[in-house]
């Protein structure tokens, strides 16, 4: 973390100006969290000593009553926010993703969740593209931590644009919601006209043959892979799932229906992630194969963002390739 | 002048219901439920601004029971103080009863936490009282701590954030009853001295026998005075008081009387009265 990443600029900024960006999913939330605040009085901000690397430090300048930095303490920022939320106050808690879900789980679960707090957790350096500071920093397995404890809404979003919406969204929706952002800048993928809606996909076109379900960061892969898929007359399809949980049910059958393979992109572990969801729902009730893409149960090295994307699998060359080797 | 054999009557009434409802629950914990007794009587019926007839009152005290597992004693002076039909009490631990194991702020008014995992209720009573100040309330927040319960490192980092941050309406308050499930605190993990490491970490800290009634009173009226830190009461307490044969032992911190054992109690906290 070096000192330039605290500076920022700030001057007034619209959902709509995020359209278009490439940008680190993180920046965008920094800004966006500035206008929430102009506008609701009642917005508060936590940070455990990572406000540079989060964005958050944007907000505490603006607004520097209503920024509390809680020190290198995630359990007791998590439990400072529900009391927060308690009082009427709209929480956003930062910090790296790793420590959010794994220091603080049991307090985001007891604290938070039982007793449906309306805290907003905004994890950044989720996933592998954290990059060289390695396994320690990255986190692969945030999203299966917050998925499984009832009343958590799960987002992760794709590119700048759906990040100043989702958290936008947060801050209107009442009770706990995770949502997961990255270090490293991402493509935009979302058209002008899309709008976020908590639990809903958005469907940037269906296949016939292969369905390719992504969120993150790997959506724009999903993407790029779709392109080369179809060239070679494969009908490939993008669909991009945001919220984790509540799973958009409804689209996934439609989904399945029109699918002889369906993958899952996602820049986590395989295990309880998106790919893990998709499996559960449509085994049950469309069962249709499955490849999963994303960790596969190991943890992260040291390495620039890029080189690990290849390293781990997570590029549009590795989803054509399981592709090529999976449809049948 | 504050009516302190009303307060110790309704202290004493309140011992009869925890222990009457853990025994129709037959599980529970009786220890520590009778040990803070006194200190939330005090709260509840002298200090605190609260209204039963409207739990969501903007401008109430807050009060968090960090040390989760005494449930019956909240639930006992929530419905003394007319929350809810006192009748209630005698589902704790049913199914479908909103009294549960440890208290769940969804099912239950009154409640403002949900809590029974040690250790994370300073941290709420914390943003609870950043967020009053936000709101420019004058309400106050206690917070009722175990002693085992300061082992956790997140008692640690909320002192930290309660001096930091200057919270000078917030109140804890230590239950210290020298014992935890496995025995003596001293010996489990020693925890003292407790009022030094307060005042190490800025808080101001009052020393006081927890079951005198004149002493909780004039502790809770003292800490109302203190600006720009965050105030301890530190209670010295007998786990199990007011029924000799559980007084002072561990093995009642986590089991509910036996029907024979309910009758000597009340027997004993009715002065021989029924
Ligand atoms: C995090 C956590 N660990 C363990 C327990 C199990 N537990 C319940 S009560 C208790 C002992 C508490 O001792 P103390 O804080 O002194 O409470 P008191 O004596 O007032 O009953 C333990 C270990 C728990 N509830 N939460
Ligand atoms: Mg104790």
């Amino acid at each position: 973390m070096g000192k330039t990443e605290c500076i920022l600029s700030m001057s007034k900024v619209s959902v709509k100006d995020f359209f278009g960006k490439d940008m680190a999913t993180r920046d965008a939330y920094g800004h966006i969290l500035v206008e929430l605040g102009k506008n609701n009085p009642h917005i508060v901000v936590l940070d455990a000593d990572l406000s540079c690397s989060t964005k958050t430090a944007l907000f505490a300048k603006n607004f520097p009553d209503r920024f509390f930095n809680m020190g290198i303490a995630e359990q007791d920022m998590m439990g400072t926010a529900a009391g927060l939320a308690l009082s009427g106050k709209i929480p956003f808690a930062s910090t790296f993703a790793i420590f959010a879900t794994g220091r603080a789980w049991e307090q985001i679960r007891q604290t938070i969740c039982y007793s449906n707090a309306n805290v907003k957790i905004v994890a950044t350096h989720g996933g592998i593209t954290v990059g060289e500071d390695g396994a320690t920093h990255q986190a692969l397995e945030d999203v299966a931590l917050m998925r499984v404890i009832p009343t958590m809404t799960v987002i992760v979003p794709a590119d700048a644009y759906e990040t100043a919406q989702c958290i936008i969204s947060a801050s209107e929706y009442n009770g706990p919601v995770y949502i997961r952002l990255g270090r490293a800048k991402v493509p935009s993928v979302l058209p002008e006209e899309y709008n976020f809606k908590i639990g809903k996909a958005y469907v940037f076109n269906i296949g016939k043959e292969v369905n390719i379900i992504a969120n993150g960061m790997m959506v724009a892969e999903a993407l790029k892979a779709s392109e080369i898929l179809n060239k070679e007359g494969i009908s490939t399809g993008v669909i991009n799932f945001p919220t984790v949980k509540p799973l958009d049910e409804v689209s996934l059958l439609q989904i399945a229906r029109s699918s002889k393979l369906i993958i899952t992109a996602e820049e986590h572990s395989i295990i309880g992630g998106l790919g893990s969801a998709v499996s559960e729902f449509l085994s049950e009730n469309y069962p249709v194969k499955i490849k999963r893409i994303g960790v596969k149960d190991t943890f992260g090295c040291s390495g620039s963002w890029k080189e690990l994307m290849k390293y781990y699998g997570l590029t549009a060359e590795n989803i054509v390739k399981v592709v090529r080797e999976n449809l049948t | 002048m504050t009516d302190l054999s009303f307060l110790r009557e309704m202290a004493r009434k309140l011992r009869v219901e925890i222990l009457k409802m853990l025994t129709k629950a037959g599980s529970g914990h009786t220890g520590g439920s009778l040990s803070a007794a006194d200190i939330v009587t005090a709260l509840y019926f002298y200090k605190m601004r609260h209204d039963p007839k409207n739990p969501k009152w903007e401008g109430r005290d807050r009060f968090v029971l960090s040390k989760g597992h005494a449930a019956p004693l909240l639930y006992a002076v929530l419905a003394l103080c007319g929350y809810f039909d006192v009748a209630l009490l005698q589902t704790l631990r049913q199914i479908n009863s909103p009294l549960q194991g440890h208290p769940c702020c969804k099912s239950l008014p009154g409640i403002e936490v949900s809590t029974g995992s040690l250790g994370q209720g300073l941290s709420v009573a914390n943003g609870l009282a950043l967020g009053l100040k936000l709101n420019r309330s004058s309400s106050r927040v206690y917070c009722l701590l175990g002693d085992g319960e300061i082992q956790e490192g997140q008692i640690w980092e909320a002192s930290m954030t309660a001096s930091h941050y200057k919270l000078d309406n917030l109140c804890a308050i230590i239950d210290n009853n020298d014992l935890q499930i496995d025995g003596c605190c001293r010996e489990v993990m020693n925890i003292y001295p407790i009022d030094e490491k307060f005042k190490a970490f800025g808080w101001h800290v009052i020393k006081i026998d927890g079951h005198n009634m004149e002493e909780i009173v004039a502790a809770l009226d003292e800490v109302e005075k203190i600006k720009n830190k965050p105030s301890l009461i530190l209670a010295k307490t007998i786990k199990g008081k007011g029924v000799s044969i559980f007084e002072g032992k561990a093995k009642y911190h986590g089991v509910a009387p036996t029907s024979e054992e309910l009758e000597i109690a009340l027997k004993e906290l009715n002065n021989g009265k029924n």
